[in-house]
């Protein structure tokens, strides 16, 4: 007799995510929302803990993305015990928490975002993933997993696990670096730095069929945020912050993390669990600002390797300040050059290798705020404790919630220029869809499922009707 | 002259002290049973039940720390039910209290973490409570985590037998049973802790920790207990 199996629901996939499309009286979209319906609450279950125990606490906020919490974390930390760390330990930690980079950002590109450009945005939903990908260009999608494959063993080797790496610890590393783990990784770098520029080539080609996406994909003025180093070169582990205008004029330089309160405000809306930040100054929502790889290549003065000050330049030829956040996937592929080359030049450096890489301390300090550049953006850990180091308040901005109201005015931008008939077509969820995957928003903080998100986008007339529903699961 | 037992062990005959505990001879007799309040130099307390064995004639499992070997005694160790009681006290150990490993000091280096591993407790199958416990960190070097602490009292006991301070104790019945140092004051202020550490060692979990461990660093050295007792009642100073 035949048997069925049913798994209902699908469930490990992360973050959760819908639309609401508002239309007016002639059926025009008037306005649109990107509703983040989870709630984590990381920072109220720290509350009462330990402040070592936070870096592997908080690096449990995300499984793809891990490291750049733990080092936020880890930087709050080292505040916390007011200490210097050893050189060594904060290279170890720049070297990771590029491998990080690398990893994060080919997978957001090939495994999310490419089948869209290979295939093309109206394609068969069932073809446009990377099994997709696998058949139509295999050593396209195969580029992809060797590319990410080398950012998560990087992790793995520097920091003791792929996933979750315990080895970032409160005043720097808790292993040096081994002779034989730094010859293994400079070995394969050269390979994965030709993976690198081979794809940013392909993608080149491949962006001129997207005219009308660039122009619609979220483009639009907005200020970018973003650490920078002392000469405004691109940063990701420490720095200071960097804020500049649409047009690129520079509203505020090197601006201390630890008072990042005195510029950023955090807005809330009834629709959205995913906070609202906005630069004070400005007030809300005027002062939207973009974080991520785009602003990061839009507001530092360069990278500072080769390569990735080459395809830098290319890039910023297009025009001053790049606006539209389609350019977000070929900021990635610079940053994944650039990732490489920083690696390497970290590597070589025997500083790196120094067996001192951990500095010891109780609480000196009652507060300590952290920030480093994450994939996604600029990431801000703020913690308060007690005189015996027990957690009493954190306060958590994370990347993806910089982006938020971009992120809305992105969706609003595509519905009206997309969205034409009260009828909703494949073709126009999956550039809704691709909108936001341009930003790779990590929701909870991630909304990665292979080749979709689970997304529902509901289309209501002026009176607040449900005219129609899609769902994606 | 000692008196020499005779008792059957899973079906061999084998001979024992007369003053012998049953697990004595079962460890003797290299059978891995698990246990967790158990700790050898430390006075017995029969209370974590992990190492519960069933007697011939006896109407329930008994525990082999606290059992004494009898002559003729007949015992089986790893029967089905007792392998089921084992599972079902780790679970309830695990559903009572806040055992999170991922993010544990001594994740990879915990007793009721191997104790699971080993007896297959892959899912746990009663409500997590979830209780709302503190930790106390007043004192300089130590911390005290309630939620990960279990009451196996190894604390208390190495504390009174061993180092003679007798700080540790234990407060309040049933589901609020807690740790206490000194009568229920912070641990910092107590003036009976000599902060010899002897009871962040012992403790099977991550409940006492070495203050500014982080995940899965803290290791813990048991065989001090040993080298003290022998000294002090052989005079061997060996280790």
């Amino acid at each position: 007799m035949a048997q069925t199996i049913v798994i209902d629901p699908v469930t490990r996939i992360e973050g959760h995510s819908r639309i609401t499309i508002f239309l007016d009286e002639h059926g025009e979209v008037r306005d649109a929302q990107f509703h983040v319906t989870q709630l984590r609450g990381f920072e109220k279950m720290c509350e009462g803990r330990p402040f070592s125990e936070m870096p592997a606490l908080m690096a449990r906020i995300c499984g793809i993305c891990p490291v750049s919490h733990l080092v936020a974390s880890a930087k709050a930390c080292d505040a916390l015990m007011a200490v210097q760390i050893p050189t060594a330990g904060a290279n170890l930690r720049r070297i990771v928490n590029l491998g990080q980079l690398v990893q994060s950002h080919a997978l957001a590109f090939f495994h999310l975002a490419a089948p869209d450009f290979l295939m093309g945005m109206d394609a068969d939903p069932a073809q446009r993933n990377i099994v997709g990908m696998l058949a139509a260009r295999p050593e396209l999608a195969r580029d992809g997993v060797r590319l990410r494959q080398f950012g998560q063993q990087i992790i793995e080797w520097i920091g003791g696990k792929r996933i979750h790496p315990p080895n970032i610890v409160p005043g720097g590393m808790s292993q040096p670096l081994t002779a034989e783990t730094r010859d293994r990784i400079l070995d394969e770098l050269p390979a994965a730095l030709t993976i690198a520029e081979r794809t940013l080539a392909w993608f080149r080609e491949q962006t001129a069929r997207f005219a009308e996406e660039v122009r619609h994909f979220g483009s639009f003025p907005t200020m970018f945020l973003g650490l920078v180093g002392p000469d405004g070169e691109i940063e990701h582990y420490d720095g200071r912050l960097r804020i500049i205008s649409s047009e690129g004029a520079v509203i505020g330089d090197q601006l201390h993390p630890r008072d990042y309160q005195d510029y950023i405000g955090e807005a809330v809306e009834p629709y959205s669990y995913l906070k609202f930040p906005y630069y004070k100054p400005l007030g809300y929502p005027v002062g939207a600002y973009r974080v991520g790889p785009l602003a990061r290549l839009n507001l530092a003065a360069r990278c500072g390797t080769p390569k990735a000050d080459r395809a830098r330049a290319i890039f910023r030829q297009k025009e001053g300040v790049l606006r539209s956040s389609f350019y977000y996937h070929e900021a990635r592929l610079i940053e994944i050059l650039y990732g490489l080359e920083k690696i390497q030049q970290l590597l070589e450096d025997p500083a790196t290798s120094d067996e001192h890489v951990r500095a010891f301390a109780g609480p000196n300090s009652q507060e300590g705020v952290g920030v480093s550049e994450a994939p996604r953006g600029t990431l801000i850990h703020h913690y308060k404790i007690d005189d015996d180091g027990l957690m009493v308040w954190a306060n958590l901005i994370i990347a993806t919630g910089h982006n938020n109201l971009a992120m809305n005015q992105s969706v609003q931008q595509v519905a009206k220029h997309f969205v034409k008939s009260q009828a909703l077509t494949e073709g126009m969820l999956n550039r809704v869809e691709a909108v936001i995957r341009a930003y790779d928003p990590c929701l909870s903080c991630s909304t990665h499922a292979v080749g979709q998100m689970r997304l529902a986008i509901d289309l209501r007339g002026p009176d607040g009707e449900l005219l129609d529903s899609v769902k994606r699961e | 002259m000692e008196t020499v037992v005779t008792l059957t062990l899973n079906g061999e005959m084998v001979s024992a002290r007369a003053d012998q505990t049953l697990l004595d001879v079962i460890r003797e007799q290299k059978i891995d049973l698990p246990t967790l309040c158990h700790m050898q130099g430390l006075s017995e307390r029969g209370g974590c039940r992990l190492c519960v064995v069933e007697v011939q004639g006896a109407p329930r499992p008994m525990a082999a720390c606290v059992t004494p070997v009898t002559e003729g005694m007949v015992v089986r160790t790893h029967t089905p039910e007792l392998e089921h009681q084992r599972r079902l006290v780790v679970e309830l150990l695990l559903a009572e209290r806040n055992h999170v490993c991922a993010v544990c000091v001594v994740n990879g280096h915990c007793d009721l973490q191997w104790a699971a591993a080993k007896l297959g407790v892959a899912s746990v199958r009663y409500e997590y409570l979830h209780p709302d416990l503190t930790m106390d960190a007043s004192h300089a070097r130590f911390v005290l985590d309630h939620n990960r602490c279990i009451l196996c009292t190894r604390c208390v006991r190495v504390c009174d037998e061993v180092e003679g301070a007798h700080t540790w104790d234990i407060a309040g019945r049933g589901i609020k049973t807690r740790v206490i140092t000194d009568l229920s004051r912070p641990w910092g202020d107590s003036p009976s802790c000599t902060s010899c550490g002897k009871c962040v060692q012992v403790c099977p979990t991550g409940a006492l920790f070495e203050k500014g461990a982080t995940v899965a660093e803290m290791t813990k050295e048991r065989d001090f207990v040993g080298w003290i007792i022998r000294g002090r009642t052989k005079r061997e100073w060996t280790w």
